[in-house]
C-alpha cells in the first residue's frame, strides 16, 4: 500500500477520504500519520542500531523516578558482560551524563532547552556525536516526563518506564499513553515501600493490565540492590531476541506502536 | 506542549502535499485523531496557527474526527467500547485486548485552492 495512488483506501476509510469541493478546489486524500517524518527518521535510527546488533531501549518515566541510578547500578553490575552506552535527554545541565561517564561507558548528553521530549531527529544528531563500535545496549534516557515521550518513536526496540513508590500506583490509569506503551514497567526504589503503606505493587500492576498491556512488572531498588537480577535478565533476554531478529534481517518495534492507518482500515 | 511539534510537523506536511499538487493554498484539511494518541484536539488547534504563520497552510481550516477508543477481546471476541485508561473487553471484563481504534493520529485529507487557470 502507498499514499499516492489510493490503494490505501479501503470500505472502511473511503468516507473519511472524499467530499464535494467546490470549483476551483480540490480534495485530497492523504491518510498519512501526523508524525510521518519522524517515524521516518525514527526507522532510520532503527535501522543503523540493526545493523550494528545493538539493543536500544527507551527510558522514561516521571522526574526523580530514579533513571538515572538505575543506570548506574545496571552499568556498574553488566559491565564485563555488555557495553553499554547512554544518550541522556534534560531540559538543561550535563549532570546525567556525568554520572554515567563516572562509571566508564560513553554517553552523550542533549539538552532539549525547553522541549519536554526527545525526538528521532534528536536522538540522530546524538548518534552523530558517539562512537556505538562494539555497543551491545544503548539506553536513551528520555526527559522525565509521563506525557510527551509516549508519542515519539525515537528508533528505540523497546520501552521500560519506571514507576517510583513514592509516586501514586494509579499513576498508570492517570497516564494510560504512557504505560500503554511500555515493555517492562520497573517499580523502583521498593526499600522506601515499608514505609509508604498507600503504595500497592499490586494495585499498580493491575492499572498496568487494566491498559491490556501484558508487560513484566519488575520490582526493584537500584540503591540497595533488590530485585535487579529480574531486570538483568530482562535485558539478556532482550538483547538476544534483538540479535536472532537482526540475524535474520528482521527488527521490532515496542509492542504498541501503531502499524499506521492498516490497522485501522477495517 | 509537545503539540506544538506536532503542529509543525502537520504544517510541512501540509506544505509538501500543496507544492506536490502545484496548488495555491491548503484551504481545509481533516485529521483522525483518538485520545490514546496522547495528542490533544483542542490543543493542537491552539498551537496549529503558531506553526501555520506565513505558509501555504496560514488560512487553513481544521476539521478532527474523533476516533473513539475500541478494543477487541482476545478471549471472547467481543469489540467494545472501553475508556482509554481500562481497556477492558465490554462483554467479559478480560483485559487481554487488542486497540482497533483510538490511538491514531492521522492526516486524512486535504481541500487545496487551485491556481486560476485562463484559457
Amino acid at each position: 500500500m502507498c499514499d499516492t495512488c489510493g490503494c490505501n483506501l479501503t470500505p472502511g476509510n473511503r468516507k473519511f477520504a472524499y467530499k464535494p469541493v467546490e470549483p476551483g478546489a480540490t480534495t485530497v486524500s492523504v491518510l498519512q500519520n501526523l508524525l510521518k517524518k519522524n517515524d521516518d527518521q525514527a526507522a532510520h535510527n532503527r535501522a543503523h542500531f540493526d545493523s550494528r546488533g545493538i539493543l536500544t531501549i527507551n527510558l522514561m518515566s516521571s522526574p526523580g523516578s530514579g533513571k538515572t541510578a538505575l543506570l548506574e547500578a545496571t552499568i556498574a553490575a553488566l559491565k564485563n558482560e555488555f557495553k553499554i552506552a547512554v544518550i541522556e535527554g534534560d531540559l538543561e545541565t550535563e549532570n546525567d551524563a556525568e554520572r554515567i561517564r563516572a562509571q566508564g561507558v560513553p554517553a552523550h548528553q542533549i539538552v532539549t532547552g525547553t522541549a519536554c521530549h526527545l525526538d528521532a531527529h534528536l536522538v540522530h544528531d546524538a548518534l552523530h556525536h558517539m562512537n556505538l563500535n562494539g555497543v551491545d545496549i544503548l539506553f536513551i534516557e528520555n526527559v522525565g516526563n509521563l506525557v510527551c515521550p509516549a508519542s515519539f518513536d525515537l528508533g528505540q526496540h523497546v520501552n521500560v518506564t519506571l514507576l517510583s513508590v513514592t509516586e501514586g500506583d494509579d499513576k498508570p490509569a492517570k497516564y494510560p499513553v504512557m504505560f500503554r506503551a511500555a515493555d517492562a514497567v520497573l517499580l523502583s526504589k521498593t526499600d522506601l515501600l515499608p514505609h509508604l503503606d498507600d503504595f500497592n505493587p499490586v494495585r499498580a500492576t493491575s492499572h498496568v493490565r487494566n491498559l491490556a498491556n501484558t508487560a513484566p512488572v519488575i520490582q526493584l531498588s537500584a540503591r540497595k540492590d533488590i530485585g535487579m537480577d529480574g531486570w538483568y535478565n530482562w535485558l539478556r533476554e532482550q538483547l538476544a531476541a534483538q540479535r536472532a531478529l537482526a540475524a535474520d534481517g528482521a527488527t521490532r518495534r515496542p509492542a504498541i506502536q501503531p502499524d499506521g492507518i492498516q490497522l485501522h482500515a477495517v | 506542549m509537545h503539540e506544538l511539534s506536532v503542529a509543525q510537523a502537520l504544517v510541512e506536511q501540509l506544505e509538501n502535499i500543496v507544492r506536490e499538487r502545484k496548488a495555491d493554498a491548503a484551504t481545509s484539511f481533516r485529521i483522525r485523531i483518538g485520545p490514546l494518541s496522547g495528542v490533544v484536539p483542542d490543543l493542537l488547534a491552539s498551537a496549529f496557527p503558531l506553526a501555520a504563520a506565513g505558509s501555504v497552510a496560514e488560512h487553513a481550516v481544521m476539521d478532527f474526527v474523533e476516533a473513539p477508543v475500541r478494543v477487541r477481546c482476545q478471549t471472547c471476541g467481543a469489540e467494545s467500547e472501553a475508556a482509554m485508561n481500562r481497556l477492558l473487553c465490554g462483554a467479559c471484563g478480560d483485559w487481554h485486548t487488542q486497540l482497533v481504534s483510538g490511538d491514531e493520529l492521522i492526516l486524512e485529507s486535504v481541500e487545496l485552492q487551485l491556481p486560476v487557470t485562463t484559457q
